[in-house]
Order: C-alpha cells, then sequence, then structure tokens
C-alpha cells in the first residue's frame, strides 16, 4: 500500500528518469483503449471462460444432436462455402482487371452488395424463396403450372441459400482485394509471355498464381475466420430452422442464450477454439508485422 | 474508323458472357425489395417484374408511421443515427490516440497492445457477443444505448488502430522532431502536425466505425430490447416475427434503410479504397 502511494502521489526519481515526457503522454493517450480492452474484451472473456469450465456442459452438448449437426454445418459452411467463394473471387478479380469503360461501371454496381446492410437484402431473398408468395415460386407456377419446392424447408437446400446469401454478400469485398493483388503485377512480364506465345492458363499458372497465392491463401483463411461469426446469414434466412438443422456455431451460441444456458452457449464457442486461435495467432503474426 | 476485327468482338462476347450474370446476380436482391417497395399491397405478391402501377404510396405510410410495425420509425431511425455517430466519434477518439502512442511516441509496450487488438479483431465477433451480453447486463447497461455504443467501439477499434498504425509508421520521423526542435509539446505535436496530416485515414476510419454501427444486427438485437430503444435492423427482425408481416412495408423500410450507408459508402469510396482495402490484407 505505502509503495503505491508512493509512486503515485509523489513521482518517484526512478519513474521519472526513465519516462521522458512523451512517452508520459504515450501511455496516457493508451488508456482509453486499454480500459475499453479490459471491461468488454478481458472481462467477458474470463468470465464466459469461467463459466465453461465443467465438464459436464461438454458432456451435454455431445449429447445434443443439434451442436452435431451445427458443427456439421459450419464445417460445411467454412470448407465448402468459402473455397467457392474465393474461387470465384479469384476468377473475377481476372474479369474486373479488364480495362473497358463498362467493366468500370460494373464494378461500382458490383460493389453494392458489400455496401448495403446485410439485413435488408438477405430478408428481400427470404421472400423471394417464400414456398406460397414468393416470386420465385410464383414464376415456377406461371411457366410449368407446378407449384415449385418448399425451399427453405429442406435442410441441405436452405443451408445451401444460406451459403448463397453470404456469397452475395461478401464476394465484392475479396474480389476487390484481389484485383488489388493482381494489379500489383508488373505488366510487362504479361507482355513478355505474349511474345514467348504464352495460352492464358500458362499466364495464369506461370505469373499470376506465383505472385498472388500467399494473398489468396491468406485472404481464405481470413474469411474463414470471419465467416464463423456470420450470424446474419443464416439467422435471418432460415433462423436455424427447420427443426434446428441448419444451425452454424455462431447462431448455436445465440440459441443456447436465448433458451438461458449460457454455460452451454460458452462451451460451444470453446469447442471451435482449437480451429479459432490458430488461425487466429497466424493471421495476428502476418498483419503485425 | 477501323472495324473491330473478330478476334476483338469474340473477346468482347466472352467479357459480357461473365459481366451480364455478374450484374444480374448482384442486382436480384437489390431490384426485388426495390419492386416490393413501390409496388401497391395488391400487386406486391402476383411475382411482376415491375408493378402495373408503381407508387411512392409505402414510402408515405412509413414516413408517416401509419401502421402497427412502423410507429415507431422515426425514433428508431434516430437511435441507429445516434448510436452510429457515437460509435464513429468514440472509435476515432480511442483509436486515434491508441495508434498516435504506438507509432509516434512508441511507448513501450505498444506493440504488445497492438498484437491484443488485432487478436480481438480476429476473434468472430459472434462469439464474442455471448459473454457481451451476459458482462452488459453486470455492468447493468442492458437496454441502455451506451452499451450497444460501447460494444461496437470495441469491436471497431482494433481495425482502425491498426490501419492509422499503418498509416502513421509512413509519416517521416523527421517533422516530429522539427516539431520538437521548435518547442512543441507532446499534445500540440498531436494536434497541430499528426492529425492534420492523417486527414484521410481518419475520415476512412471514422466512415468505417459508423457504417459497421449503423450495419449491426445481432448485437442491437441483443443488448436492446423495448420499441422505442431499438434500432432499425432490429424493428426489420421484428417484423418477421408476425405472421401477417406487411412486405411492401417491409421493403420499403429495409430500402430506406439501406439507402444511407450507401451514400456514404459511395461518397467516402475514394478513401474508403485508399484507406481500407489496400491495408485489408498486407501481401
Amino acid at each position: 500500500m505505502a509503495i503505491t502511494l508512493s509512486a503515485s502521489d509523489v513521482p518517484s526519481p526512478p519513474l521519472s528518469a526513465r519516462l521522458s515526457p512523451p512517452q508520459v503522454w504515450g501511455i496516457v493517450l493508451l488508456v482509453p483503449y486499454l480500459l475499453v480492452f479490459l471491461a468488454f474484451v478481458v472481462y467477458p472473456v474470463g468470465y464466459g471462460l469461467w463459466l465453461a469450465r465443467h465438464p459436464s456442459s461438454y458432456v451435454a452438448l455431445y449429447n445434443d444432436p443439434i451442436f452435431a449437426r451445427a458443427a456439421v454445418n459450419t464445417l460445411i459452411f467454412l470448407v465448402i462455402g468459402i473455397n467457392i467463394k474465393m474461387l470465384i473471387a479469384l476468377f473475377l478479380s481476372g474479369f474486373f482487371a479488364q480495362q473497358r469503360p463498362w467493366i468500370r461501371w460494373l464494378s461500382v454496381i458490383f460493389i453494392l452488395p458489400w455496401a448495403v446492410p446485410s439485413i435488408p437484402t438477405i430478408l428481400s431473398v427470404r421472400f423471394m424463396l417464400n414456398p406460397e408468395w414468393g416470386v420465385i415460386n410464383q414464376l415456377i407456377f406461371k411457366f410449368t403450372g407446378d407449384d415449385g419446392p418448399n425451399w427453405l424447408n429442406d435442410p441441405a437446400v436452405a443451408l445451401a441459400m444460406a451459403i448463397g446469401v453470404h456469397i452475395w454478400k461478401s464476394l465484392p469485398f475479396w474480389t476487390l482485394i484481389l484485383l488489388t493483388g493482381r494489379l500489383a503485377i508488373p505488366h510487362d512480364l504479361y507482355e513478355a509471355s505474349d511474345v514467348d506465345g504464352a495460352n492464358w492458363w500458362q499466364k495464369f499458372r506461370y505469373i499470376t498464381w506465383p505472385s498472388m497465392q500467399t494473398l489468396y491463401i491468406t485472404c481464405t483463411l481470413l474469411s474463414m475466420i470471419w465467416t464463423l461469426g456470420d450470424f446474419n446469414s443464416v439467422y435471418l434466412l432460415t433462423g436455424g430452422g427447420p427443426a434446428d438443422l441448419t444451425h452454424v456455431l455462431s447462431t448455436l451460441g445465440i440459441r443456447y442464450l436465448r433458451l438461458d444456458q449460457l454455460s452451454l452457449a460458452m462451451a460451444s464457442i470453446v469447442c471451435a477454439m482449437p480451429f479459432v486461435l490458430p488461425l487466429v495467432y497466424y493471421m495476428m503474426k502476418r498483419l503485425s508485422r | 474508323m477501323k472495324l473491330p476485327t473478330l478476334r476483338e468482338v469474340g473477346t468482347e462476347a466472352k467479357l459480357l458472357l461473365i459481366g451480364i450474370p455478374v450484374f444480374i446476380w448482384t442486382m436480384i436482391p437489390i431490384y426485388h425489395m426495390f419492386v416490393f417497395a413501390i409496388s401497391p399491397k395488391e400487386d406486391a405478391f402476383t411475382g411482376k417484374l415491375w408493378p402495373t402501377h408503381p407508387t411512392l404510396h409505402n414510402f408515405s405510410i412509413v414516413f408517416h408511421q401509419q401502421h402497427y410495425f412502423l410507429r415507431d420509425f422515426w425514433i428508431q431511425f434516430w437511435n441507429s443515427a445516434v448510436i452510429a455517430l457515437a460509435v464513429g466519434a468514440l472509435t476515432l477518439f480511442v483509436a486515434t490516440a491508441a495508434a498516435f502512442s504506438i507509432s509516434r511516441l512508441r511507448v513501450p509496450g505498444g506493440r504488445a497492445v497492438m498484437n491484443l487488438a488485432l487478436f480481438t479483431y480476429f476473434i468472430p465477433a459472434a462469439f464474442l457477443a455471448v459473454p457481451m451480453y451476459r458482462t452488459m447486463g453486470t455492468y447493468g447497461l442492458l437496454n441502455n444505448h451506451w452499451s450497444l455504443i460501447l460494444a461496437m467501439v470495441t469491436i471497431a477499434a482494433p481495425y482502425a488502430i491498426w490501419v492509422l498504425k499503418q498509416a502513421s509508421d509512413k509519416l517521416p520521423v523527421e517533422l516530429d522532431e522539427a516539431a520538437t526542435m521548435d518547442g512543441a509539446t507532446t499534445l500540440q505535436l498531436f494536434r497541430l502536425v499528426y492529425v492534420p496530416l492523417m486527414m484521410p485515414s481518419l475520415v476512412a476510419v471514422g466512415t468505417y466505425a459508423i457504417l459497421l454501427a449503423w450495419n449491426e444486427y445481432l448485437y442491437a438485437f441483443l443488448l436492446l430490447s423495448k420499441d422505442t430503444d431499438i434500432t432499425l435492423p432490429v424493428a426489420l427482425g421484428n417484423f418477421l416475427a408476425a405472421d401477417d408481416s406487411p412486405w411492401e412495408l417491409l421493403m420499403t423500410t429495409g430500402f430506406i434503410y439501406a439507402l444511407p450507408p450507401a451514400a456514404v459508402y459511395y461518397a467516402f469510396k475514394r478513401y474508403m479504397v485508399g484507406g481500407l482495402t489496400a491495408g485489408a490484407v498486407k501481401s
């Protein structure tokens, strides 16, 4: 007690000798963020981990078929959904790299899904897929006279639609990032390869891909981490239904929270950590360089 | 005038073959929303690609709050705007101070703080939401706008600090040295040298935080519940809960809600592209 008092009340010679005025200011200016970090990251995470300490929560999770299903859905979402998205983004970045006035205009429109909030557009898709009044089934009825399928009532189709909504929303962002990478490749490399008579695949294989692969892989990993937190695409489109078969980990955590099973919610998140933390650590190392 | 060769026509056709599907794919949900917004109620459900009698009546209903679901439209709009602006201002304050301290003053431990912030940036927001909800309850902030504002600052600040730190690392050290030689104090350095030079990045970061907060659904839906407290996206979500939801009004409200962020995005695109996307992933 006496030591803390003397350090704060009377500036002790060693402290003021070590810290110059700019450094004191440096510490003062860091305080706002540190407060936010302590109050809204450290404390909640610590508290959450403490809630998830009982092995019985994990047993309960293990016995909950919805959790297993959500884990599988999350894997499908990440492994299939993200890779399809990134491949399309890679392809489209080549398309948008073409110098044409109309492609410039298209790129302005193309960014719209990223620029508008996700809620109205997801609800718009949800209405399109409505079995009775949705525009898709209306058109199917008009042209074939048959009733269209009940889209969101089939778990596989519903999950695919949620992935589709996710791709719709975030494809422009990743295409733009990959486009930046593509435009950074020196143009004379392509001119030289033209002289050598390379076809488009050889150009991609030996020029584009080698200079973009690090960026591409980083983007894929980053997109996977972020997609784990994509609550909206699933929750607003399917609500986890039918019969809780289309949950992913992020919506499942919120479902447990709404059912007041907070320890289960935290336990389900802790289960994802062995996969998330290595990715997070890798990305942190990359970006802090 | 030179006629295009067959090869050029072929390339153009191939590009169009990609461009047209891309255009349709991008526009479908937005166009669908727009058609609903300008359709009278009886036209909305007939599956037409363009309404027979386009009307702005839906907008008038929303603006005059003439429906049970819309009775708090303006106050919810106001909530969204105030929260977004508060998040933008607070994030700018917290992040600029931290970036200046880490990058220019080279405070001891600054690098560790940067890493902690980046760590937070990569934790999926939906995972943090669960303990955050309980914590806000402990702090007694649930159903209070401050809970959403502080939660969004927590989420926006790490990336903001990172972007600002990247940008301020590029400013030459000689600037600070020269200013200090002329007798500038640290605060004068911050106010008269640092902030003016960082303006483009500050605009980008402020815009980023404002859009993030305006667009947020999950946290808003967890932390706020009273009809007069919630933000627009939560109100849109609540629309769905009812079976007799008036879709055309929901889509109209959604359209109005989507306009400001789209306008802000395009207005600040210059800053966003320079400040954010290029820095988002370093290769």
